[in-house]
Order: structure tokens, then sequence, then C-alpha cells
């Protein structure tokens, strides 16, 4: 990583603070994991080598309500396909190589993505994208440690109402996607599927039958949104669209005029 | 699958999926349908979650107990725009305090 000048600072400042945001919520992880039953070397390992939210708290929901492990990995797994999306975005603006590109990947995240993409130059997307990963890797960890900790300690989770705090963990983390009438019937007809096929399904498989309502609206045509597959970035991280990436065919960045001016074309680079 | 081949599986799966998008060519998954279905892919994931952890009972069962009033909490401290800390602690308090006087 290199020094931070005057134009860096403040980036690597806010990738610092998302992830003091980010890992405060480490602690509901924590706790709600040795709530389902994992010790605590488990909540941790979970933490520092599946990092990524969602899917964390997906593998404890689906132990926590009686699913097998395959269920459990398979929801987890498909939660966590959007990273490998992310990955394609970033990876070009990064230029890693060698185990700093296996470190990058490890930290490529909603958080990291979305400071990173945020940026308007190369030297600003690389010091979002580190400072951001590796912020959040570290506070998510520690507070995790913290939670399960504070979990193990009180006793009969349902008491402290941690099976409906995994409830509210969830509808957080869906809340800001749904953007619009789409997203939203999506996640109904999710939800409704969940709960219809659950008496006839093994646990854990009601989540993954549901994730059939996620086809059907990819797969139907929408007049809302262009047809060019763009929308894959999820609208509630804040950036410019990638099609609108701030760098010429030839890698050299644009000056912001030229930059505005060809998101006003539709992205045409 | 015992919980550590869970867990390892889990971490070692999500490691390798982050990896994909670093080395494989960016040709192969850019295709406007797998973009759009990726899209709509964790709202389904989540929103099922939601549904089975809020709703779900033994044996596939779907119950009414204090964890729906948690929901309902939730849902409105995200109208108020609550930051996501508050919602969860929210959820869980509510559905605390109603246990404590017996409700659900």
């Amino acid at each position: 990583m290199t020094t931070l000048t005057e134009q860096t600072k403040p980036v690597a400042r806010q990738g610092l603070w998302v992830g003091i945001a980010t890992g405060l919520y480490g602690t509901s992880f924590g706790a709600l994991a040795v709530a389902a039953g994992l010790n605590i070397p488990q909540a941790m390992v979970l933490s520092l080598l599946l990092f990524s939210g969602g899917s964390q708290f997906a593998v404890v929901g689906v132990i926590a309500s009686g699913g097998t492990g395959l269920a459990a990995v398979t929801t987890s797994t498909l939660l966590g396909l959007r990273n490998a999306f992310y990955g394609l975005q970033v990876s070009r603006l990064l230029d890693a190589t060698g185990p700093r590109k296996v470190l990058a990947a490890h930290l490529t995240i909603d958080e990291s993505t979305a400071v990173a993409i945020a940026q308007p130059d190369r030297e600003r997307t690389k010091v979002g994208f580190w400072w951001t990963g590796l912020s959040v890797f570290l506070f998510w960890n520690l507070m995790t440690f913290v939670g399960a900790v504070l979990g193990n300690a009180l006793g009969d989770p349902k008491k402290w109402g941690l099976d409906a705090a995994a409830s509210g963990a969830f509808i957080a983390l869906l809340w800001p996607r749904l953007t619009n009438t789409r997203t939203r019937i999506t996640a109904v007809a999710a939800a409704s599927i969940a709960l219809l096929v659950s008496p006839h399904a093994p646990a854990g498989t009601p989540i993954l039958i549901a994730a059939l309502a996620a086809v059907v609206a990819g797969a139907l045509p929408d007049a809302s949104e262009g047809d060019d597959g763009e929308a894959i970035i999820d609208e509630d991280l804040p950036h410019p669209q990638l099609d609108h990436s701030p760098f010429a065919d030839d890698g050299s960045l644009l000056t912001r005029r030229e930059w505005r001016e060809r998101r006003h074309q539709g992205g045409a680079s | 699958m015992s919980l550590w081949t869970t867990v390892i599986l889990a971490g070692a799966l999500s490691l390798a999926t982050k990896l994909l998008g670093y080395l494989i060519p960016h040709e192969w998954l850019d295709g406007p349908l797998v973009s759009r279905v990726m899209k709509y892919l964790p709202i389904a994931l989540l929103a099922a979650l939601v549904a089975v952890q809020t709703f779900g009972g033994s044996n596939g069962s779907v119950v009414l107990d204090a964890r729906a009033a948690g929901l309902l909490v939730a849902t409105i401290a995200l109208c108020l725009r609550a930051p996501f800390l508050l919602v969860i602690v929210l959820a869980g308090a509510s559905a605390a305090i109603l246990r404590a006087f017996g409700i659900g």
C-alpha cells in the first residue's frame, strides 16, 4: 500500500469508519452464532474464513431452524455468489497479483466494493478498497468474539429474544434491496414459497426452493430497466455504475468532465 | 455433517466463490440473464430466511409467537431509518419483553 496523500486520506478515514460501523453488528452475529449452538471457535472461524455477513447469518439461521449442514452450506454459498460478481468488477481496478490477489478476493464484500467503486480515480479506488476491507475484517472479527463471549454468558437465547434478533438481522439486510416493485414482489413471493413448502420439505430446503423466485424475477422481461445486465451491483451501494467507469479504454484516467459526459451519453466506454 | 465440517466447508466455498471473480474471464459471467438473476437472488434468499426464522416452528410448522412482534418492531424501525444494530436490538428486546410477560 502506498503512503496516504491529501487526496486519499479522507477515503482511508471513510473506510475505517465503515469498518467500525460494520464491526459493531459483528457482536450480534457472534451472539446469534452461539445461540444457534456453535461454540466460540466455530463462530470465529466463520467470521475469519467465510467473512461475508449475510452468508454467516444464513449459516447460523439455517442451523438454528434445524436444517442440515448441507442446507446451511448451500444457502450461504448461494447468498455469497454476488461476491464473485463484485470481484469481476473490482479486480479490474485493483490490479493486485499473487498473494495480494487472494487477500483482495477474500476482502471482496458489499462494503469494500461499495467504497472502492464510489471513488473517482484509480488511486482512491485502491485506498478505499483496502482500507475498508481490512478495517471491516479487523473489527468484524474482534466484535464477533465479543458477541460470542457475551452470548455464551447470556444462557437461554429465547429468554433474551435472540431468535427474534435473527429475524431483525435478516430483514435489515433485506430492506435496502427493496428498491422497486419487482424487488418487493420477489421478496413476498420468496417468503410465501418458503412458508408454504416448509411443512413438506426437510428443514433448510424451503429457503433454497424459494430462491426460484429470483430466477423467475430475473428471467421475466422488465420494461423499467435496460436489458444490458448492468444491474448486478445493489442499488443501495453508493457508486457510479462501472459502465460509467472513470477510466478510458487504455486504463488511463478520464478528466472529471470527460467522465461526466460519458455518463450522460449512457456509458459508452 | 458435523458442525465443524459445515463451518469449514461454508468458509472454503465462500473464499472459492470470491476467487472466482478474480480468476475467470469477465465474459463468462457477463450475460444479462445471469446478472439479472444474481440481482434478485440475495433478495429471495434473505426474504425466505426472514420468513423461516420468524414463523418456522418444529417440523416445518408455521407458528405465530413473540418473534413476529420482534419482526414488526424491526420493520417499523427500518421505516424510521434506524441503523442496523438498533434494528436487531429492538427486535430482540420486543420478543424478550413479551416473553417476560409470558406471551409467545
